[in-house]
């Protein structure tokens, strides 16, 4: 039986490269992530740089799934709308994207997401507010922080659109 | 006048690596041939490509086997017309760089 280890993890939704980033450090180390579960993953012993580690948030889509396992790589598993995969380093580089266009893409993806979670926040929040029940403060104060996801992901699209205007 | 149409390099060689029918790791792998190493089509980017190009009509999944989610896509007329375009459009841009570039070097 291989080694394994648990580890407990959050991260913040605007800083999900800096978390690939970890996880590949982390596979570096020789840790290379096998399970993931909501603020937990798990990690599998393997030798140090083994495996290159990708993450990106996409609804499920099994003809998704089925391509990019086509290309070499190893499905981890989801956490809500974050897939997690793997892809052997002997059998060459994994990326995901590979311009910016996709970049852009994805943060939309992330961005709309956030809207529908804010949105619903806020119509339940102001449903509450003009009822009895006076506890549609909680729906607004829940519903600040997606809205505050989606300032941050905005400003990263900004920044790749400035660049998208002047080369691809 | 027909619409000025600007490709991205990524549907550059795809469109050029499906003159032949290839499945998405083939294009990937011929893409890279083609240039050298210097084009890496990343699984994702190359995934929201074909569906858009499908989509247009620059090419189209042939029929697979039953039961195989492994497609494979193929140029199609439309396709092949945008990439003759592309070829005039990027000639223009190498002789006018030439022109230019060559002529300030005197």
């Amino acid at each position: 039986m291989s080694e394994r280890k648990k580890i407990a993890r959050w991260f913040w939704v605007w800083e999900f490269e800096k978390e690939e980033l970890w996880l590949n450090s982390m596979a570096l180390e020789g840790w290379t992530l096998d399970r993931v579960g909501f603020c937990k993953y798990e990690f599998i012993r393997t030798e140090g740089g083994a495996y290159t580690v990708r993450l990106e948030m996409r609804e499920k889509d099994a003809d998704y799934t089925a391509f990019i396992e086509e290309t070499g790589a190893e499905y981890i598993g989801r956490v809500a709308q974050w897939a997690y995969y793997r892809k052997k380093t002997e059998l060459g580089s994994f990326d995901l994207f590979s311009d910016l266009d996709s970049r852009i893409a994805h943060l939309d993806r992330i961005g709309k997401a956030l809207t529908v979670v804010a949105a619903a926040n806020i119509v339940i929040g102001l449903a509450n507010s003009f009822n009895y029940v006076n506890i549609g403060w909680i729906n607004l104060l829940v519903a600040s922080l997606p809205a505050y996801c989606v300032g941050r992901i905005h400003s990263k699209k900004e920044v790749l659109e400035r660049e998208r205007a002047v080369r691809e | 006048m027909p619409e000025n149409i600007v490709l991205t390099e990524a549907t550059y060689y795809i469109l050029l690596s499906l003159a032949e029918p290839r499945h998405g790791y083939g294009i990937m792998q011929r893409t890279e041939e083609l240039s050298f190493g210097r084009v890496h089509l990343a699984a994702g980017t190359l995934y929201g490509a074909l569906n858009s190009l499908c989509e247009k009509g620059w090419i189209r999944p042939l029929p697979g086997a039953e039961g195989s989610r492994k497609k494979e896509y193929e140029l199609t007329e439309k396709g092949r017309g945008v990439l003759l375009d592309e070829l005039m459009r990027l000639k223009e841009l190498v002789n006018n760089g030439e022109t230019v570039l060559k002529g300030e070097e005197k």
